[in-house]
């Protein structure tokens, strides 16, 4: 057990993977002499040196097309996305194709390559250094989504994603660099693609992913001091999506508000509620509930910026709600 | 249009925009603004901390915002400050804006990296690199049909010579006989990569060529030359000739506020800042005879305040309403988005 950030457990996983294949390499926009420009690959370009860690001048989509190219000639890039804002830019690389070559060359070939890119609110960034686009992955059959919430996750599930036969798209939350955890690396990896239970109560489930579960966890304590019991799932990864985890907890307690952080329309949200509709019907005590960012951009304002995304108040107002709790409404 | 001359100091500032006095208040307005906007930061009143302070390329927004007329539009980089403030800013608004407030020039919307305002011609800053230089290829078009000789001038930093949508529009470009022009503002820096880092093919103004657009590398240290450079290349724009122009400069400072310059040497900065702008034109002026220190030193001190005002104005401005977040999504008059909160009370209450 060692006590450990979770952009130092990327680190590690990264350091890790790259000492025992050295087919793996990292290649995007200041990863290596300078670090990353939020300090994940600090310190490998001086253990690994220039081929490992390739720095490359503002290409977004030749960056992404790259990697798919060495992807397919045998080695494994790491390629990395400042922001995943830029993911348009790259969109024709990610889903034209990365996402389809195994299909559309009847399985000749794989792109096994990673895109880490991070996301999300929390800097006063702006419109343009703040979204939240999972969606726009996981409406791409082919992409692999995770999206680690935990220190713990950070490291095991990049180092599982680097083994993966297909891309994976990995979405870090730029609020949660620096969150510290407790962490045993030696530990045995969580199955791939399964979700977390982080907490389990009767009164209502809340399915989640990367940052909000933290908002999560914290409405189900404040909750519980209420009397309310919730159940906090951590998805992990959005594709593979582990519906069994969720259909379980749904069917027990009947009550489900979904958390994200990306826009509700169209998005991760969407679909779970969807599914849990479809599946869970006749389980259903309420309508799902979906806790998402609102349908608009993010604002530089710091005030804005806070209220244009679920925060741990909201849920557990939106919690309460479900609840019925009478003081909630 | 350029900011009205409105001191005392002033006064015995020329009117027109063209002389090196004109020329050097407007690039100390720029370096001072800037300065306050790092106080801004210091002081814990802007939003964030992604600033990018134009230090060292005043040059190059003055030399090129000085040419520039009524009608006339442009697109920045996130390194934008001087050029909007070159072009007649006011500078209150501004920086409310970078402190996110409700009096800013996009109600706190924007930002620093996305500050705009139409009446000036400034369709927009932008946070990602290159994304704001096809726009001047639709306004070169708008102009072209309107036929009064307006240009529109995108600016942009040496990193965004790597991004391939600044050749398709190069290309648009020429191929339609625009008046556009493209101004790569080369600070030798993009965050921590040395251009020399980033390109071999460091004649950028050959890149232009290749498209066959007027094409000039000038050097930012003395402002008029590169007001000089940038009057041919928009002289050939308003005749349908589009131009490219690199002003070549330095970074004085990190990439934004929290970046303090690791991966460079304090002797390629101090090498770097002897190219000073500011600097150089307020020796020329006062070893010609055209202006005094003195005089200079009272100009500088009238500067001073009014910038010191932006930040007063900033502080006592107003946060934007919490329900303005719903406003703009889509044109006055349409539904705004529904909040997350009404949604779920509309729906619970169904039962
Ligand atoms: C498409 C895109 N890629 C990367 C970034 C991150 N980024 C912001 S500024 C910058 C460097 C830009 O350098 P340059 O164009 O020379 O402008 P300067 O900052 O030097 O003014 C980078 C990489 C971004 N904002 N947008
Ligand atoms: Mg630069």
């Amino acid at each position: 057990m060692a006590e450990m950030t979770y952009r130092d457990a990327l680190k590690q996983a990264l350091r890790d993977a790259m000492a025992e294949d050295d087919t793996v390499m990292v290649i995007g926009e200041e990863v290596g002499r300078y670090g990353g420009a939020y300090g994940v690959t600090k310190g490998l370009y001086e253990e690994f040196g220039p081929d490992r860690l390739i720095d490359t001048p503002i290409s977004e989509p030749a960056i992404v097309g790259a990697a798919v190219g060495a992807a397919m000639s045998g080695l494994r890039p790491v390629a990395e996305l400042m922001y995943v804002d830029f993911i348009g830019m790259t969109m024709d690389q990610l889903g034209n194709q990365a996402a389809k070559i195994r299909y559309m060359f009847g399985g000749q070939v794989g792109v096994p390559m990673v895109l880490r890119t991070q996301g999300g609110t929390g800097r006063s960034a702006g419109a343009q250094h703040s979204q939240s686009l999972e969606a726009y992955v996981m409406h791409t059959p082919g992409l692999r989504l995770v999206m680690p919430a935990t220190v713990s996750d950070a490291y095991h599930l990049l180092r599982q994603s680097l083994r993966q036969p297909d891309p994976v798209v990995f979405i870090e939350h730029k609020a949660l660099y620096t969150m510290k955890e407790d962490v045993d690396l030696a530990a045995p990896a969580p199955e791939w693609g399964k979700a977390r239970v982080h907490r389990t109560g009767d009164d209502l489930v809340i399915v989640t992913y990367s940052r909000q579960l933290h908002h999560a966890l914290a409405a189900a304590e404040a909750m519980a001091r209420k009397g309310v019991e919730a159940t906090v799932i951590d998805l992990r990864s959005l594709n593979p999506l582990d519906f069994d985890t969720v259909r379980a907890h749904v069917e027990r307690v009947g009550r489900v508000m979904v958390v994200s952080e990306g826009v509700m329309t169209a998005g991760v949200g969407a679909e779970l509620s969807a599914r849990i509709h479809e599946e869970c019907f006749d389980f259903l005590a309420e309508p799902v509930i979906r806790v998402c960012g609102e349908d608009i951009p993010i604002s530089v304002s710091v005030e804005l910026e806070k209220n244009s995304v679920p925060t741990a108040a909201f849920i557990q107002t939106a919690g309460e709600k479900l609840v019925g709790l009478r003081s909630a409404a | 249009m350029t900011a009205p001359i409105d001191t005392a100091v002033a006064e015995k500032v020329p009117r027109s925009n063209t002389g090196l006095l004109a020329l050097y208040r407007q690039m100390r307005r720029v370096r001072t603004f800037e300065e306050r906007v790092g106080e801004l930061f210091v002081r814990g009143q802007s939003a964030g901390s992604m600033l990018h302070l134009s230090i060292g390329e005043e040059s190059a927004a003055v030399g090129v915002a000085s040419l520039m007329r009524d009608g006339d539009t442009f697109t920045t980089h996130h390194r934008g400050h001087g050029i909007f403030l070159a072009r007649g800013a006011d500078p209150n608004r501004m920086m409310a804006e970078i402190g996110g407030k409700e009096e800013g020039y996009c109600r706190g919307k924007g930002g620093s990296m996305h500050i705009a305002d139409m009446g000036l011609g400034h369709l927009g800053a932008n946070a990602i690199v290159g994304g704001g230089i096809p726009a001047v290829v639709g306004a070169g078009l708008a102009s072209k049909r309107e036929g009064k000789g307006a240009v529109s001038i995108a600016f942009f930093g040496d990193g965004a010579m790597q991004q391939g949508i600044l050749y398709e529009s190069m290309n648009m470009a020429a191929l339609w006989d625009l008046p556009v022009i493209f101004v790569c503002i080369n600070n030798q820096y993009g965050m921590g990569t040395r251009i020399e880092q980033a390109t071999k093919g460091r004649a950028l103004h050959e890149r232009g060529l290749a498209f066959g657009l007027n094409s000039e590398t000038v050097d930012g240290l003395d402002v008029r030359d590169v007001r000089a450079a940038a009057g041919r290349i928009i002289d050939g724009a308003r005749g349908g000739t589009p131009g490219f122009l690199a002003v070549e400069c330095y970074r004085f400072f990190g990439h934004a506020r929290m970046d303090k310059s690791p991966y460079r040497t304090p002797e390629d900065e101090e090498r770097g800042r002897a190219k000073d702008p500011v600097g150089f034109a307020r020796k020329a002026l006062v070893e010609s005879g055209e202006s005094s220190e003195a005089v200079l030193d009272a100009l500088d001190a009238e500067i001073a305040r009014e910038m010191d005002a932006t930040i007063d104005f900033t502080v006592a401005a107003r946060e934007p309403a919490l329900q303005t977040m719903f406003r703009d999504v889509y044109a006055p008059g349409e539904p705004e988005p529904e909040s997350v909160a009404a949604r779920i009370d509309r729906i619970l209450a169904g039962d």
